[in-house]
């Protein structure tokens, strides 16, 4: 029990490694929260824009999130940043991981928010078109708050799912919270940092899940 | 009367759906402060032919015009032409995320692009008119049935449109909430505005309907005074109808 304690929460590596964690963790925070909001940004844009039913637009959205559903974040990261160059793009770890992961969660929120548009009741579009309000107001005034709020809980969960893959970041050379626990475990041939990045995660995450609770009461109406 | 201009006019409307003829060839004239009730077995097309008055089905064939316009023809900006035609639905369709002030006002904001303020009193005279004012900050499922009805009147009414077009307004209400939606109707009727209304309330027809059409399998069968309808009628598909919607 000792070595456990020892290996796990030694108070002596976990001081000399806290500042370092802690710059991890604002990192870590500053990409999670950047996908978040291009991600579902992204996300919300394409299906709004595929509500208009534009062929060939609608072709090159659904190529798009079928793309970045079905490849593993962890193989964008690394194509992006050891491919990109090639194609002449040079982007920043960083800047990769937050492309990356803005795409694959705006392919994942794309899904869900045209889910929730077309489940809107067809006598909503009806009942607005009939009192003159074009397709956009209507899409915009009528369809899309509704769509959003029946979103929230399978939207909140894939985000949360996605935005801890900024972990993977650290194959990419970000100094997030997960890459400086590890650097810093190499170095004190201790695991007390990594105690430290989950404890970090926690802090991270858990205002999340606890936000989507709140919003998930708060926007919410009896049918 | 006859000599003004009717308030809607379709005429040969035709509507296939895939290669179900829905509709084939009616004529509906609406004069204004008219009331024109339509009947008819389900399936027959009387909620097609509604909705081709407001082009929310567009007809096959055939022409609709609205006071004098050809609602029909090509480039007409039917945004335009809608805020003149309100409708009202079987099942209300309010707006579930916003207040029922709200409801009523988003289109006064948004296509006549009236002030918030002057919106909200316009609103508020619609709810009145409805007798919900004091429900205008509550939202659709704190209403009972009949009271989003209302509502969903007072949002057509706002719009101050020449016609207003029910389609079974009170089917998906409880018989006791049905009395307050007649009501209202009723009232509206007596102040003057036009009215095409699809319903099976074969009473409130006979004492507010200026004329009856019954139709069936898209054809207009019979068409006359709610006396001459109901009493009187000439087909023997009327009287079988008209036995089966009044025997129970
Ligand atoms: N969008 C559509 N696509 C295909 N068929 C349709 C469509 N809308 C209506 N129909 C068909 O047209 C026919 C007439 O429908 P409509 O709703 O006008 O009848 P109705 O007289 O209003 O009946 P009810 O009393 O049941 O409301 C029905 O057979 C219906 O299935
Ligand atoms: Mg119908």
């Amino acid at each position: 029990m000792d070595a456990f304690l020892d290996q796990f929460f030694n108070q002596a590596v976990m001081a000399k490694y806290l500042p370092d964690v802690i710059g991890g963790l604002w990192i870590t925070l500053a990409l999670a929260g950047l996908v978040i909001v291009t991600g579902i940004l992204l996300g919300l844009a394409l299906a709004c824009l595929r509500s208009f039913q534009i062929g060939w637009v609608n072709w090159l959205i659904v190529i798009f999130i079928d793309l970045f559903r079905a490849l593993p974040p962890l193989v964008l990261l690394i194509v992006g940043y050891f491919g990109l160059p090639y194609a002449g793009l040079q982007l920043s770890g960083f800047a990769i991981s937050w492309l990356c992961l803005s795409c694959v969660l705006g392919a994942f929120a794309e899904e869900i928010f045209w889910a929730g548009i077309t489940s809107v009741h067809k006598g909503q579009w009806e009942a607005a078109r009939s009192t003159g309000l074009g397709f956009s107001q209507t899409l915009f005034c009528v369809v899309i708050p509704q769509a959003i709020r029946m979103t929230i809980p399978p939207l909140t969960n894939r985000t949360i799912a996605i935005t801890k893959n900024t972990a993977l970041a650290s194959v990419v050379a970000v100094q997030e919270m997960l890459t400086v626990a590890q650097t810093s475990l190499a170095y004190a041939a201790n695991t007390s940092p990594l105690t430290l990045a989950a404890i970090g995660y926690l802090i991270v995450f858990l205002p999340l899940v606890i936000l989507s609770r709140w919003i998930e009461t708060r926007f919410a109406w009896k049918r | 009367m006859s000599d003004a201009q009717p308030v809607v006019e379709a005429l040969g409307i035709h509507k296939v759906f895939g290669d179900l003829e829905v509709l084939k060839g009616i004529d509906l004239k609406v004069n204004p402060q008219d009331l024109v009730f339509i009947i008819g077995p389900s399936g027959s097309g009387k909620s097609t032919l509604l909705r081709c008055c407001n082009l929310l089905e567009h007809p096959t064939k055939g022409v609709v015009r609205v006071v004098g316009e050809e609602i029909t023809a090509k480039g007409v900006d039917i945004n335009r032409v809608r805020q003149h035609i309100g409708m009202v639905f079987q099942n209300f369709n309010l707006y579930p995320h916003m207040s029922a002030l709200a409801n009523v006002t988003l289109a006064l904001r948004k296509v006549k692009n009236i002030q918030r303020s002057q919106a909200d009193e316009m609103a508020h005279r619609a709810l009145t008119r409805v007798g919900l004012d004091d429900k205008a900050t509550s939202y659709p499922n704190e209403l009972s049935g009949g009271q989003q009805q209302r509502v969903a009147i007072a949002r057509a009414i706002a719009m101050e449109p020449d016609v207003v077009l029910f389609d079974e307004p009170t089917s998906a209400l409880d018989p006791e909430l049905v009395g307050s939606v007649l009501g209202v109707m009723r009232e509206l009727r007596e102040s003057g505005m036009t009215m095409v209304v699809v319903s099976h309330e074969m009473r409130f027809a006979e004492e507010a309907a200026d004329r009856v059409l019954f139709m069936d399998e898209g054809v207009v069968v019979e068409e006359g005074s709610p006396e001459q309808v109901f009493r009187n009628s000439q087909h023997e598909r009327t009287r079988s109808f008209l036995s089966r919607v009044t025997e129970h």
